[in-house]
């Protein structure tokens, strides 16, 4: 027994270090005139050190990880440290227990959102961080329940919001004066997601439900400032993957139900909608992959939302549709990566094109060139961006 | 209720074969297709499952490595040459802790999932390109999980002897479009192990050489524990190393899964 216990202390030790350090460097490509405050010809430059640390006894029923990251933001002048995620694990036959900030992925899409309602780092991704960057941790209890060949994830965390760009980096019209100060409530109930997985003959299904917020403020102004708070959201949602001619087809649909606004009328609060998406991935040469997706957000109480929406404010579509595309080749061993991301806003008639170039030196050293072009209607969602075109350039050195 | 089943043990079924290919060595050669068949038998599927620990080293022209480390998990389902691996990569630091399972299957395409740990993202990947490399190294999709014998058609071309070694030379021509037009395999007659390959691309120029480098018995089955696969246009080869081999350690069929594709099992993978 003595021998034993000292055996597991002993193993208990087994952590094991890793991290790396990152230098990232974003430079605004058009010629835009910047409002003051407004950081114009290089919005991003830091320095990034992220420790890791994992470990677990040997049999694997408890289990750790904390990554922290260290930045030195050039631009802004400011040190921060950040932790990405930090958790532990409880694994049993029938159950995993997983408690701490930590990282949660749902859904299919490739850089569109339907079912993975948790929260988003818009600003790393739209200054060209990696694309780890854009997630952000969940502070959260998640248990996920082994029942047979399908799973039950339970996920119960406290609010927290995407990360917005705003106007110290980025250069975008709001509707309100510059000069009111924002005031924003955070929510303080707790929020629960469910997750049903399993398998439909050879298909990956999943279900999902979830009682939230979003993760926008819903914005207002008053005389003396603007005023914003987190409107209610709870979503339902399915999934399946499976091969399909040669490839990977991926459907996915969810139902956004705006408790808060569910007439539509309120037009600071997003109205109700349903969700769509369809996409397709498979190789085209050895070392060459494409990658489609089609998808669709159908507003709810669309003649409300008209009916209600301030003079001065550009009107939506009914349905809102985007296309995507990705094309990755890999040269050299697959040392070289070129990659293509667009998305084509196919109602709203604007454009995101993101490509890149990556190179491994080594096994420790890669640098990533690339950029974020924004192009089309400045009304849509993505063309609003225009004047944040960019180039980035990263460099990771892995330990 | 399922009636039972007989099924005959992996290692009694190698005896057999061994037996009757011995046998059958000093009375008739077996034809190319069956030589082919217990080949990949013996190199693909020994044992119920294994478990090993791979590096790999991925040597450029100049002389310039890179390395691969990772755990492997096999099991055999049944007995239509169905089969679940299971990968962990342990190096390089920046992908480590990405798990990878493929459900192979003979006769349609492979199912596909990798487990990215850095955004805890599960995704089905498209499984039509067995002949592109795995990792970045000059070993294929294909290389790593076997191919079915009736991918090619065989021929038995000669009978000779390979580093003191009695060995069958099989030419192998696929018969859909690769990246080969015909393969030259010097496969061991008492063992079955491929000892040396040879592929040629269209205007018949050897484009990759296979060796098996060392040849261990470990828990009663002949395996390659040491390999090579070099690229003679590119000079680039790589060299492979299976250590802490394990056969029939009774892995579970729900080891293949999702679960374990998100919560690698550290019980199988120190």
């Amino acid at each position: 027994m003595i021998t034993a216990s000292l055996m597991n202390r002993a193993s208990a030790g087994d952590v094991e270090l890793a991290g790396f350090v990152q230098a990232h460097a974003v430079a605004r490509m058009s010629n835009v005139d910047c409002p003051a405050g407004t950081e114009c010809a290089v919005p991003f430059n830091e320095q990034r050190l992220q420790l890791k640390a994992e470990g677990g006894n040997e049999a694997g029923s408890l289990s750790f990880l904390g990554k922290i990251d260290l930045i030195h933001d050039s631009v802004l002048d400011e040190r921060v440290g950040e932790v990405r995620e930090l958790y532990a694990d409880y694994n049993s036959d029938n159950f995993r227990l997983r408690s701490g900030r930590q990282i949660i992925t749902w859904g299919l899409g490739d850089l569109l959102f339907i079912n993975d309602i948790f929260p988003k780092d818009w600003v790393a991704f739209y200054s060209g961080q990696p694309l780890q960057y854009l997630k952000r941790g969940s502070d959260a209890l998640n248990l996920d329940l082994y029942l047979g060949t399908t799973t039950l994830e339970i996920v119960l965390s406290r609010f927290r919001g995407d990360r917005l760009p705003d106007s110290r980096q980025f250069v975008m019209g709001s509707p309100f004066s510059p000069l009111l100060p924002y005031h924003i409530d955070e929510p303080t109930g707790a929020e629960l997601a469910l997750r049903l997985s399993g398998n439909l003959a050879s298909w990956d299904a999943a279900v999902y439900a979830s009682h939230g917020y979003y993760r926008a403020p819903a914005l207002t102004a008053t005389a003396t400032e603007v005023y914003g708070f987190y409107p209610r959201l709870n979503t339902l949602g399915a999934t399946l993957s499976g091969a399909f001619a040669n490839g990977v087809l991926n459907l996915e649909l969810g139902y956004y139900d705006s408790v808060n606004d569910r007439g539509g009328d309120i037009p600071a609060i997003e109205n109700s909608q349903a969700r769509f998406l369809v996409g397709y991935s498979r190789q085209l040469g050895q070392e060459t992959q494409l990658g489609v997706q089609a998808y669709a957000e159908w507003l709810q109480d669309y003649h409300a939302y008209e009916r209600s929406l301030p003079a001065g404010f550009a009107l939506r579509d009914e349905v809102r549709t985007v296309a995507t595309i990705r094309f990755t080749q890999r040269y050299f061993y697959q040392t070289l990566t070129f990659n293509l991301f667009a998305f084509v806003g196919l109602s709203e008639g604007d454009s995101y094109v993101v490509p890149s170039v990556r190179y491994a030196f080594n096994d420790n050293l890669w640098a990533e060139l690339g950029a974020n072009l924004f192009g089309g209607s400045r009304h849509g969602m993505l063309g609003a961006m225009g004047d944040n075109g960019n180039v980035y350039l990263t460099v990771r050195y892995a330990f | 209720m399922s009636l039972p089943t007989w099924r005959i043990p992996g290692p009694v079924l190698a005896l057999i074969t061994l037996a009757w290919v011995s046998g059958a060595a000093t009375a008739a050669v077996p034809d190319a297709q069956t030589i082919v068949a217990n080949s990949l038998q013996a190199f693909y599927y020994a044992g119920e499952d294994m478990r090993a620990r791979i590096s790999m080293r991925l040597i450029n022209a100049q002389g310039k490595e890179r390395r691969r480390e990772m755990i492997l998990l096999r099991k055999n389902i049944g007995k239509s040459g169905e089969q679940r691996y299971y990968i962990y990569f342990r190096a390089p630091p920046d992908i480590k802790g990405t798990t990878f399972m493929v459900w192979k299957y003979l006769h349609k395409e492979d199912d596909r999932w990798i487990f990215i740990p850095a955004i805890k993202l599960v995704r089905r990947i498209a499984a039509d390109d067995k002949r592109s490399s795995f990792i970045g190294s000059d070993f294929t999709y294909e290389d790593i999980s076997g191919r079915a014998v009736d991918d090619e058609t065989h021929t038995l071309l000669r009978t000779e002897e390979l580093a003191g070694r009695a060995v069958y030379v099989i030419e192998s021509r696929p018969k859909t479009r690769a990246d080969y037009t015909r393969r030259l395999s010097w496969i061991d007659q008492q063992r079955g192990l491929p000892l040396k390959e040879e592929y040629f691309d269209a205007r018949d120029e050897k484009v990759r050489v296979f060796t098996a480098d060392r040849i261990e018995q470990v828990d009663g089955y002949w395996t390659v524990t040491s390999r090579t696969m070099k690229n003679l246009q590119t000079g680039h080869r790589t060299q492979v190393r299976f250590d802490d081999i394990k056969y029939d350690l009774g892995l579970k069929k729900n080891l293949f899964t999702e679960r374990y594709l998100r919560t690698p099992p550290r019980k199988w993978l120190r």
